[in-house]
């Protein structure tokens, strides 16, 4: 079986794409990649993988933490931590 | 009942892993400790047949055998070390069947350390419900593992379940997932053949997680540490593409064996409460009010049975001194055992409140949308969202409340609410209040309505909120902790609240607490007991030659003979010298060694102050005993000046001690009991009493 490496972007790259932070609730995108290793193996456990859908269901009441949808479920994010998803 | 087959539960947080405990052993459970850590392992047990039983261990909920908190590390250290008391014969695996997906992902590591697993797939109602599909006689061929389904709240599939249980193999069958040797060749091979290892993901593992494994030797250690670094090992690159591999395998595993029939119907449903319980206005307002009437309801509920065991105690005090004949023996009975056992009796109505309000509001799913709503503030200051729970606890009791921090994963958030919960304003703490207030404040109105008395007692609870932030933040500053911080936290959908769980939580707390905590607040009553009640034999022969005599018996009734004896012994019993010692040390905060002596006793419980007031001024134990121990206070002088004792300035001295000082000896037990050593509950005393010597001396001083 062949092992997959997941890409990471260059700098060059963060002007066209959007973080996962910087969407409103009621957007919805599909994961692209990470920017940081420790954070992005973290988020694929809970099911947050590249081509996989997201949709941003709400913000907490003081704007951050988020809550969004993931393979089926709810799951909440600080901003910080959204800030390491690259969207399509 | 002795368990013959060793089960583990493994499963995902909210995969329903902890109600199929629950289901599966009833009340025939115990709990303990993993070695070394602060999580509580809970083992039951289950008759299978006539024959066989078996022994469940839940392990700690987790999305992945790679632990982000030391709770998780608990999955890794029971099931990699094969000689671990806790290494299982058999895991059942827990896997929601409406999130199959991200299930697999630990289901597919755990399978591959080898040992036989089953998979109970819980919530098929649930998964139903949504629409999704599971083909569960394909799945289990996929995965070569028995498949149960079973609803674990509504017991179903548990007899299966127990059959399936019984049917397993002692030999692993589970199908291959992913190369694992692929991900780092070499290395594995090479740590298998150093440390004797059967299977190369254990020993993948133990290249990833060697540090922390408590079964590995130094030299074990050392040994894979060099293995890694000679073969270049990158442990989250290594976990990155190992993470992404087993999701391929998943998605093959899940193609043909699960269909989704979305239904967006039932998605807005937890929406839907959602917009209102987290809304930005009412989110708050229905929180406050929810805290408010739990804050209500420890008080208020806890009131009735609260003063039944009182008064049982009372009654059983009162036959002991009746039937048992008079003597030391007796004494130590009734005074030491009895006092201390209901001073852990007298909190279970409270902790059993506190812990089914808790409860219902973990199975609900209310929980994690607090944790949601607050973490942003309670994260400046060093806390969690979920460190709010504890914190108005604590204005009942802090013994249930730091019990009910163990909701918290972080280590340092956990440990920072422990240590700062026990500065709010407990309920111990206001019969001490409102005796110091009436003693100096004057019960007048300003303004007409506002009452001066009120004012003060609500700035000390406002005062115990501040104090508890800003220490939590100092807290914040100095324990360091390895762990990064996560959020990353599933949001469960909405349910109902399982009864018997709420009623099965009650209980294991209950009985944690009085077990536990019990001992140690027994062992210091009796200390306590003996302390005030003995002195130097010269001195106490002394005293009863004297008031014994004719004279005396001439000059005084009997009672009063009695109370000013026993109040005269308690001055020169070994309390009375310590008190008497301590005082060069608490004349600078204002206190005499009466005061001293009650320091001493009321570290038992912070009310034992009031009580210990009474016996040194020698007052009757009657109704209006409050009452007349605030006027001997007010009308006690010093002796050398012929001023007040109890002046203002020393009544809010005293008052700013007991909002600081560790004055309660459950708590330290408690904090002992959840931080399994002795240096927590050492720093959190150093620290309080430090602390409340600071304000008693600035406000004793300013005031003076």
């Amino acid at each position: 079986m062949e092992l997959i490496q997941i890409s990471f972007i260059f700098d060059s790259d963060l002007d066209r794409d959007m973080k996962l932070s910087q969407f409103l609730p009621g957007q919805t995108g599909i994961i692209k990649e990470f920017t940081d290793l420790e954070m992005s193996v973290k988020l694929m456990e809970m099911g947050c993988l590249p081509g996989e859908s997201i949709v941003v269901e709400r913000l907490a009441p003081l704007g951050d933490p988020m809550a969004i949808t993931v393979s089926g479920y709810q799951l909440s994010l600080r901003k910080k931590e959204a800030s390491t998803i690259i969207m399509q | 009942m002795d368990g013959d087959l060793k089960v583990a539960l493994v499963g995902n947080p909210n995969s329903g892993k902890s109600t199929l405990f629950n289901v599966l052993t009833g009340l025939n459970q115990k709990i303990g400790n993993f070695p070394g850590v602060t999580v509580e392992k809970k083992i039951g047990f289950v008759k299978l047949s006539d024959q066989r039983n078996a022994q469940i261990t839940d392990l700690p909920g987790t999305y992945s055998i790679y632990p982000k908190s030391r709770d998780e590390r608990i999955v890794m250290d029971a099931l990699a070390d094969k000689n671990s008391p806790d290494y299982p014969e058999l895991i059942i695996f827990v896997a929601d069947a409406s999130n199959l997906k991200r299930n697999l992902l630990l289901f597919s590591q755990v399978a591959d350390l080898q040992i036989p697993i089953i998979i109970a797939l819980n919530m098929m109602d649930l998964a139903g419900q949504s629409g999704i599909e599971i083909a569960v006689d394909e799945l289990a061929q996929k995965l070569g593992v028995q498949v149960i389904p079973i609803s674990a709240r509504k017991q179903q599939g548990i007899d299966r379940l127990k059959e399936a249980i019984l049917n397993s193999t002692s030999i692993p069958l589970q199908l291959p997932s992913i190369e694992v040797e692929a991900i780092a060749p070499e290395l594995i091979q090479k740590i298998q053949d150093e440390l004797n290892i059967e299977h190369p993901y254990v020993a993948l593992q133990l290249a990833h997680q060697y540090e922390n494994m408590l079964f590995l030797s130094a030299e074990q250690k050392r040994k894979i540490q060099e293995l890694n670094q000679e073969f270049g090992f990158h442990s989250q690159k290594s976990q990155a593409s190992e993470t992404i591999a087993r999701y391929n395998f998943i998605n093959d595993v899940l193609f043909d064996t699960v269909k989704i029939h979305s239904d967006p119907k039932r998605e807005t449903h937890s929406n839907r409460i959602d917009k209102i319980l987290t809304h930005r206005i009412f989110g708050f307002i229905i929180f406050f009010a929810i805290l408010f009437l739990i804050f209500q309801s420890i008080f208020a509920w806890s009131e009735y049975p609260m003063s039944l065991i009182e008064q049982l105690f009372m009654w059983l005090t009162d036959m002991g001194t009746q039937i048992l004949p008079p003597g030391l023996l007796t004494d130590l009975l009734i005074d030491g055992v009895l006092a201390g056992l209901s001073g852990v009796i007298i909190f279970i109505p409270q902790i059993a409140i506190l812990f089914a309000f808790i409860s219902i509001l973990e199975d609900t799913g209310y929980m994690s949308r607090v944790t949601f709503m607050m973490d942003k503030i309670m994260r400046k200051v060093g806390l969690s969202g979920k460190s709010i729970v504890p914190l108005i606890g604590g204005f009942a009791c802090a013994v249930p409340s730091i019990m009910s921090a163990r909701n918290i994963e972080s280590w340092k958030d956990r440990m920072i609410t422990i240590m700062v919960t026990p500065l709010i304003a407990c309920s111990a703490r206001l019969p001490v209040y409102t005796l110091l207030i009436s003693l100096v404040v004057p019960d007048e109105k300003v303004w007409g309505i506002i009452n001066m008395q009120g004012i003060a007692l609500m700035s000390l609870y406002v005062l115990s909120i501040v104090s508890a932030i800003l220490v939590a933040w100092v807290m914040k500053l100095v324990i360091r902790s390895r762990e990064r911080g996560y959020f990353i936290m599933e949001l469960p959908v909405y349910r109902m609240p399982r009864w018997n769980n709420v009623l099965l939580t009650m209980y294991r707390s209950v009985k944690a607490f009085v077990f536990e905590a019990g001992k140690v607040i027994i062992a210091v009553s009796i200390i306590l007991w003996v302390l005030s009640s003995f002195g130097p034999s010269d001195r106490f022969e002394k005293i009863e030659a004297r008031y014994s005599s004719e004279a005396m018996k001439k000059q005084y009734p009997q009672d009063e003979i009695d109370r000013l004896q026993a109040s005269e012994k308690l001055e020169n019993s070994y309390a009375g010298m310590l008190g008497k010692s301590i005082e060069p040390a608490i004349r600078p905060i204002g206190f005499d060694w009466k005061i001293g002596i009650a320091l001493i006793t009321s570290f038992a419980a912070r009310e034992v102050f009031v009580g210990t007031m009474a016996t040194i001024y020698s007052v009757d134990g009657d109704d209006s005993h409050v009452e007349s121990v605030r006027e001997k206070m007010q009308s006690a002088r010093n002796p050398d000046t012929g001023l007040p004792v109890f002046t203002t300035a020393v009544a809010f001295s005293l008052m700013m001690f007991y909002a600081f000082a560790m004055q309660c000896m459950s708590t330290i037990a408690v904090v002992y009991r959840e931080t399994k050593s002795w240096k927590w509950p050492a720093i959190q005393f150093v620290y309080m009493t430090v602390l409340a010597y600071l304000a008693s001396f600035i406000v004793y001083n300013l005031l003076k």
